[in-house]
C-alpha cells in the first residue's frame, strides 16, 4: 500500500472515531472524563503501533531513516518536530496578550526556514553526514569542533526537551485529572516506544501521524468560530473584522467609567503592595508574594488603550524606540535559532536527494505555516469573546466556558468593584494558555472537540520530544562515544548504547520536569539564542567559505556561546543592559561575535587542507551519482549501511 | 536510481558526466544571485515592512486588517512560503538544465 493511501486512511479513520465519540457524547453515552481518556489512549496506541511496525536495527535506518523519506512526508515530520507544546498551546494566548509585539514569534519561527533553505538544508544533505556534530567534525577535522557541537546540541536540546515534557504533564493532568508527575511518565512511554524501537525511522512516521492530528485539532475550533460569526470558514480572512471590533471595544473600555473605577481599585492594590515592600521589615518569602501581587494588580490596572483618544488599542499599536529594537532583535534571534537547532537540521539528512531536501524545506514551512498563519486568528477571536461577550455580563450569569474552565486556574473572574457586572479589568489571566485550550467551548462546540485539542497538544509535545531525545542520544552515542572514544565499537554495541541513552535521557528529563521550575519558558527562548549563536555561524561559514578552518570554527562557536550566555545571565540576574535589549534576544550580540571570530581566527591561522577545501567546493554542485548516496568524505561507513 | 536527464545543448555535461569549470561557475553564480535576491526580499519584508514601517502602514486598512499588523501576522509568512517554494523550484530546474543527476 502506498504512503498516501496509508495516511489517507489513517486520517479518515481518526476523523471517523472522533465523530463516533461525538455521537456517543450527544446521546449521553460517554462523559467528558471518558473522552479525555479515549483520546489519550487512542493516540498513544497509534504511536506505539507505528513504533512496533517500523522497528529497525539498521544504522542507516536508525540514524537517518534510510535517507528514504519523500519530501512531503519529511515536511510533515519536520512540521510536528518543530511545532512544540509552546506553539500549539501557548502561542495563540501569547499573541492575544502581547498583540503586535508577540508577532515576533510568528515571524521568527517561520522566517528562519528561509535561512535554513538557502544557507544550510541542501548543502548539509549533500555532505551526507548523520548528525550535526558529525558534519562539524568532518568539515573542520578532528574532534574539537565535534565536541563543541555535541555540547551545543545537548545544551539546547535538553532545555527544550524539559519544556516539552512539562507540556505533556500539563496536558494530561488538565484533561484527564491524572497527577502531573504520573502524566509525565505516561507520555514518555509513548515517546520511548518509537525512538527506542526504530530510531529516526519510527520517529519520522510517528511524527507524520502526529502532524495530522495536530493540524486538524488546531484548525477545527477556530474555523468553526469563523463560520458561526461570518459564515465564512476561513478564520485567517475574517479576523480582520474582529480586529476592528476589538479595537473599538478597547477604546470604549478605556473610556468607560465603571472600568476606570475597577482599574483604580487595582492600581490602589498595586500601590499598597509596593508600599509594603518599600516599608521593609517583611520576610523574604512575603516580599516575593507582594511583588507578584503588585505585578498582577498593575497589569489589571492597565487600560487596553494607551489614552482615551487613541486610534488603536495597545493590541494593534506598533512599538517604537527600544520596543521596536527588541521586536526586531527577537525576531532575528528566533530566526537564526530556528535555522540552528540540531533536531531540525538532521531532518534534512533523511531525504533521498538534495533536490528532495530543497522541496522538503518548502513543504516543512508550508505545514508549519498552516498553524502559525492561524494563531493570530485565535488571539483575535479570544479577545473578541472577552471584550464583546464576557464584559458586561452579570457575575451570576457567566458563560459556560468560563464556569467550565475557571477551576483549572488559568484565569478567574473577580468582581473587583462589587457591582455584579464583569468588567475587562475583572478578568484576571494567570496563564494565557486558556485561549487555545478553551476555544472549542468558547465557540460552542461539544466536548469531543476539546478532547481532540488535547490529542493535538499531546501530539505536538510528544513529536518534538521524540526528535529532541533522538538528537541527544545520537550526539552522545554516535558523536561522543563512537567517534571520539571508541572507533572500534561494534554496530550492535552502539545501537544498544543509543537505546540505553534514550531511556536514561527521557527519565532525567521527566525527573527534572517534576520540579516544575518556573524558568522553563525562558529556557526555551534561551535555547534558541544559544543554538543561533553557536551553530548558525559555524555551519554557514563551514558551507559557504572554504577558507574557514578548525581554529576559526571552534573559537567562533565558543565566542558565540559565551557572549550569548554572558548577556543572558547578566541581563536576567545582574542588571546588565546593552541598548536595553531583552534577555531572550541575547543572540543578537553572540551571533555577530561568532561570525567575526570565525572570520578573523581563520585568516590568522593555516587554511584547511586542500582536500577539505575541494570538498566544500564540490558540495556546491549536487553531484552526479554516487556521492550523495555514499559518504562524501570517504569515511568508513558502518557495516551493513547499504 | 540514477536517471539521465535530457539537457539543452551547450549545457550538457561533457562525456563522463562532469561539468566544465565554466559551467560550474555559471551554475554557482545563478545560485548565489538567487540566494541574494531571496535574502533581500526576506530582509525587507521582515525588518522593514513588518518592523520599522509597520506603525505607518497600520493607517491603511484592508478587509479590516491594519496593513502593518497584517504584514507581520500573515503577509510575511505567506511570502516566506512562496520564497522557499520558488527557491526549490528554480534550483531543481537548474539542476536538470545542467544535467546534474541524482539518485531519487
Amino acid at each position: 500500500m502506498s504512503l498516501d493511501k496509508i495516511f489517507g486512511l489513517y486520517t479518515l479513520g481518526f476523523l471517523g472515531i472522533t465523530i463516533l465519540i461525538g455521537i456517543g457524547e450527544a446521546i449521553g453515552l460517554v462523559t467528558n472524563q471518558m473522552i479525555g481518556w479515549i483520546f489519550m489512549a487512542l493516540s498513544l496506541l497509534i504511536y506505539v503501533f507505528i513504533g512496533i511496525v517500523t522497528r529497525t536495527s539498521n544504522p542507516d535506518q536508525y540514524y537517518v531513516a534510510g535517507r528514504g523519506v519523500p519530501a512531503v512526508y519529511n515536511g510533515m515530520a519536520t512540521g510536528s518536530d518543530w511545532m512544540s507544546a509552546a506553539s500549539f498551546i501557548s502561542m495563540g494566548g501569547a499573541l492575544s496578550a502581547q498583540g503586535f509585539a508577540g508577532l515576533a514569534y510568528v515571524m521568527g519561527w517561520t522566517g528562519g526556514y528561509l535561512l535554513l533553505a538557502v544557507f544550510l538544508g541542501p548543502y548539509l544533505r549533500q555532505f551526507g553526514a548523520y548528525t550535526i556534530p558529525d558534519f562539524l567534525g568532518a568539515r573542520f577535522g578532528g574532534n574539537q569542533a565535534r565536541i563543541v557541537g555535541v555540547i551545543g546540541a545537548i545544551a539546547c536540546s535538553f532545555t527544550y526537551l524539559i519544556a516539552q515534557v512539562t507540556g505533556v504533564g500539563l496536558i494530561v493532568s488538565r484533561f484527564i485529572g491524572l497527577d502531573f508527575n504520573i502524566g509525565v511518565f505516561v507520555g514518555l512511554l509513548g515517546v520511548l516506544f518509537c525512538s527506542v524501537l526504530g530510531g529516526m525511522k519510527s520517529v519520522t512516521w510517528t511524527q507524520v501521524a502526529q502532524y495530522i492530528i495536530l493540524i486538524i485539532s488546531y484548525l477545527v475550533p477556530v474555523v468553526y468560530m469563523s463560520w458561526t460569526l461570518f459564515s465564512i470558514p476561513i478564520p485567517e480572512l475574517t479576523y480582520g473584522q474582529i480586529l476592528q471590533r476589538n479595537n473599538v471595544r478597547a477604546i470604549e473600555i478605556t473610556r468607560d467609567a465603571k472600568e476606570k473605577e475597577t482599574r483604580a481599585l487595582w492600581k490602589q492594590e498595586a500601590d499598597e503592595a509596593n508600599a509594603k515592600i518599600k516599608a521593609g521589615g517583611v520576610p523574604e518569602a512575603e516580599v516575593e508574594k507582594l511583588k507578584a501581587q503588585a505585578a498582577l494588580a498593575s497589569r489589571q490596572a492597565t487600560a487596553p488603550a494607551a489614552s482615551e483618544d487613541a486610534k488603536f488599542g495597545r493590541y494593534l499599536t506598533v512599538p517604537t524606540g527600544t520596543g521596536m529594537w527588541n521586536f526586531l532583535a527577537l525576531t532575528f534571534c528566533l530566526m537564526v535559532g530556528t535555522a540552528g537547532l540540531p533536531h531540525i537540521l538532521t531532518r534534512y539528512y533523511t531525504t533521498p536527494s538534495v533536490r528532495q531536501a530543497r522541496t522538503s524545506v518548502a513543504w516543512s514551512l508550508f505545514f508549519i505555516f498552516l498553524l502559525y498563519f492561524t494563531a493570530p486568528a485565535y488571539a483575535a477571536f479570544a479577545r473578541f469573546t472577552i471584550y464583546a461577550k464576557l464584559v458586561g455580563t452579570k457575575i451570576s450569569e457567566l458563560p459556560r466556558w468560563v464556569t467550565l474552565w475557571q477551576p483549572a486556574g488559568l484565569f478567574s473572574v473577580v468582581d473587583k468593584n462589587n457591582d455584579g457586572i464583569v468588567q475587562w479589568a475583572d478578568f484576571v489571566v494567570r496563564s494565557t494558555d486558556f485561549v487555545v485550550l478553551s476555544m472549542p467551548e468558547i465557540a460552542g462546540l461539544p466536548f469531543v472537540i476539546t478532547g481532540l485539542v488535547m490529542a493535538g497538544g499531546l501530539a505536538a509535545a510528544l513529536s518534538t520530544a521524540d526528535g529532541l531525545l533522538l538528537t541527544i542520544a545520537n550526539a552522545i552515542s554516535h558523536d561522543l562515544y563512537y567517534n571520539v572514544i571508541d572507533r572500534t565499537a561494534s554496530l550492535a554495541k552502539r545501537l544498544t548504547i543509543t537505546k540505553v541513552l534514550l531511556i536514561v535521557t527521557a527519565l532525567i528529563a521527566a525527573w527534572v520536569a517534576t520540579f516544575r521550575v518556573a524558568i522553563i519558558v525562558e529556557l526555551v527562548a534561551w535555547a534558541f539564542s544559544l543554538a543561533g549563536a553557536s551553530f548558525f555561524p559555524a555551519l554557514v561559514m563551514g558551507i559557504w567559505w572554504k577558507r574557514a578552518n578548525k581554529a576559526g570554527a571552534v573559537a567562533g562557536m565558543w565566542v558565540g556561546l559565551i557572549v550569548t550566555a554572558y548577556y543572558m545571565i547578566g541581563s536576567r540576574f545582574y542588571g546588565v543592559s546593552w541598548f536595553g535589549t531583552w534577555t531572550i534576544a541575547s543572540a543578537i550580540f553572540g551571533l555577530p561575535a561568532g561570525f567575526l571570530t570565525i572570520w578573523i581566527v581563520s585568516l590568522l591561522t593555516q587554511p584547511p587542507p586542500q582536500a577539505v577545501q575541494d570538498l566544500v567546493v564540490s558540495v556546491r554542485y549536487p553531484k552526479t551519482g554516487q556521492a550523495t548516496k555514499g559518504d562524501p568524505l570517504g569515511r568508513d561507513l558502518p557495516a551493513g549501511a547499504h | 536510481m540514477a536517471t539521465t536527464t535530457v539537457t539543452p545543448a551547450g549545457r550538457r555535461p561533457a562525456a563522463g558526466g562532469e561539468l566544465t569549470q565554466a559551467q560550474k561557475d555559471a551554475y554557482w553564480r545563478y545560485n548565489v544571485t538567487l540566494t541574494t535576491v531571496l535574502l533581500i526580499i526576506w530582509f525587507v519584508v521582515t525588518f522593514i515592512i513588518s518592523g520599522v514601517l509597520a506603525g505607518a502602514l497600520n493607517n491603511i486598512t484592508i478587509l479590516g486588517f491594519p496593513l502593518g499588523y497584517y504584514m507581520a501576522a500573515q503577509g510575511s509568512l505567506a511570502i516566506f512560503v512562496i520564497e522557499i517554494a520558488a527557491y526549490a523550484y528554480l534550483m531543481n530546474k537548474k539542476d536538470e538544465e545542467y544535467g546534474i543527476r541524482e539518485e531519487g
